[in-house]
């Protein structure tokens, strides 16, 4: 029985991802919470407004220079897909064609 | 007082025009939990590991930003590691506490009990539906928790063929499935788009996230990025000011 857990998840696998759960959960419920105590400046509204591309800006870049010049081509031909066509299975099919293409290329 | 800005209204009819509403989002989702699946794959998740975390975590872009910073391998798991992920994740979800927030006037006609447990299932798609439904005079509840449901469901159901098939691959490399998270998060940018502007902060949070990214081990650099990125906005004077 403990083999066949083991061979589907390891303990600190499931602990983490219960920590992931509880600090999502504590984002979803608070500012609905909050909002009986605390008003909401614009500044704070701007902040939260920028988060999202930031986070993408931040994970991506420092990514694409780690992956090499391949990675940064595939990125630039998906974009330049979801600016044509707002798909993202296409510029997901976009950007992986190019990628492998690239790196069968030896980029 | 207006006549009902203080009645809760939550129906069946309600949950099913939430389903109705959120299904123009259906197909990204699906795309989005199945390329999740994919790289957890990549990432050594097991498959139960990436359904599980689907389940309970259920927001995409936390998800895919833990990928990036999960430890590799046989590393092994320690409290420092867990407790990283979970303020990582936190950083990441904070725009919930805003969404949240934005719903508070609906909300309130209902009880905290109802709202604590419908709250799980909050999330961008069913709060855009719910906000449009609400800003067009809609009261009833049901449409939030119904969009919510069927996104909840969707996304767990789509990771499991994501991760099969990514599991399938045995060079993820050679098929890019290592960028399959990069560029769906770069196509995601296109959709933010709110002018010159607006992109500064992106900018700003790129740079620092770069150099960060060299003077700092781990992943401390998407946290510093996606900080600088929000106190640049709180900086920038008001539009027109």
């Amino acid at each position: 029985m403990s083999e066949l857990v083991a061979s589907l998840t390891t303990p600190g696998v499931v602990v983490a991802i219960l920590a992931m759960a509880l600090a999502t959960y504590l984002c979803r419920v608070s500012g609905y919470f909050a909002m009986n105590l605390i008003p909401f400046t614009p500044r704070l509204r701007r902040a939260l407004a920028a988060l999202p591309g930031s986070i993408i800006a931040a994970t991506v870049l420092p990514l694409v220079e780690r992956l090499g010049l391949a990675a940064g081509i595939a990125l630039a031909a998906a974009l330049g897909a979801m600016l044509i066509r707002r798909n993202e299975i296409f510029a997901l099919v976009v950007g992986l064609t190019v990628a492998v293409a690239a790196r069968a290329w030896g980029l | 007082m207006t006549f009902d800005s203080n009645q809760p209204i939550l129906t069946r009819a309600g949950i099913l025009l939430g389903f109705r509403m959120v299904m123009p989002a259906l197909p990204g989702v699906v795309v989005f939990a199945a390329a999740f699946g994919a790289a957890a794959s990549a990432k050594g998740l097991t498959l139960l590991e990436a359904a599980l975390m689907s389940a309970l975590v259920f927001a995409g872009m936390s998800q895919m930003v833990a990928l990036e910073a999960w430890p590799h391998g046989g590393a092994a798991w320690t409290w420092a590691a867990v407790a990283g992920l979970a303020v990582l994740t936190a950083v990441v979800n904070s725009r919930m506490v805003l969404q949240g927030a934005s719903l508070h006037p609906w909300l309130s006609a209902h009880g905290n009990g109802l709202n604590a447990l419908q709250l799980c299932l909050l999330t961008d798609a069913n709060w855009l539906v719910g906000a449009r439904y609400h800003a067009d005079g809609g009261r009833d509840l049901g449409v939030l928790i119904g969009a919510g449901l069927a996104l909840w469901v969707m996304w767990i159901l789509f990771t499991i063929p994501g991760h099969l098939v990514g599991a399938l691959v045995s060079d993820p490399k050679r098929f890019a499935l290592d960028l399959v998270m990069p560029i769906f998060f770069a196509a995601l940018l296109v959709p933010l788009w709110r002018g010159r502007r607006a992109a500064v902060p992106w900018v700003v949070a790129g740079l620092v996230a770069l150099v960060v990214s060299h003077l700092l081990p781990g992943h401390v650099f998407i946290m510093a990025g996606a900080i600088a990125g929000m106190v640049t906005a709180a900086l920038m004077p008001e539009e027109g000011a």
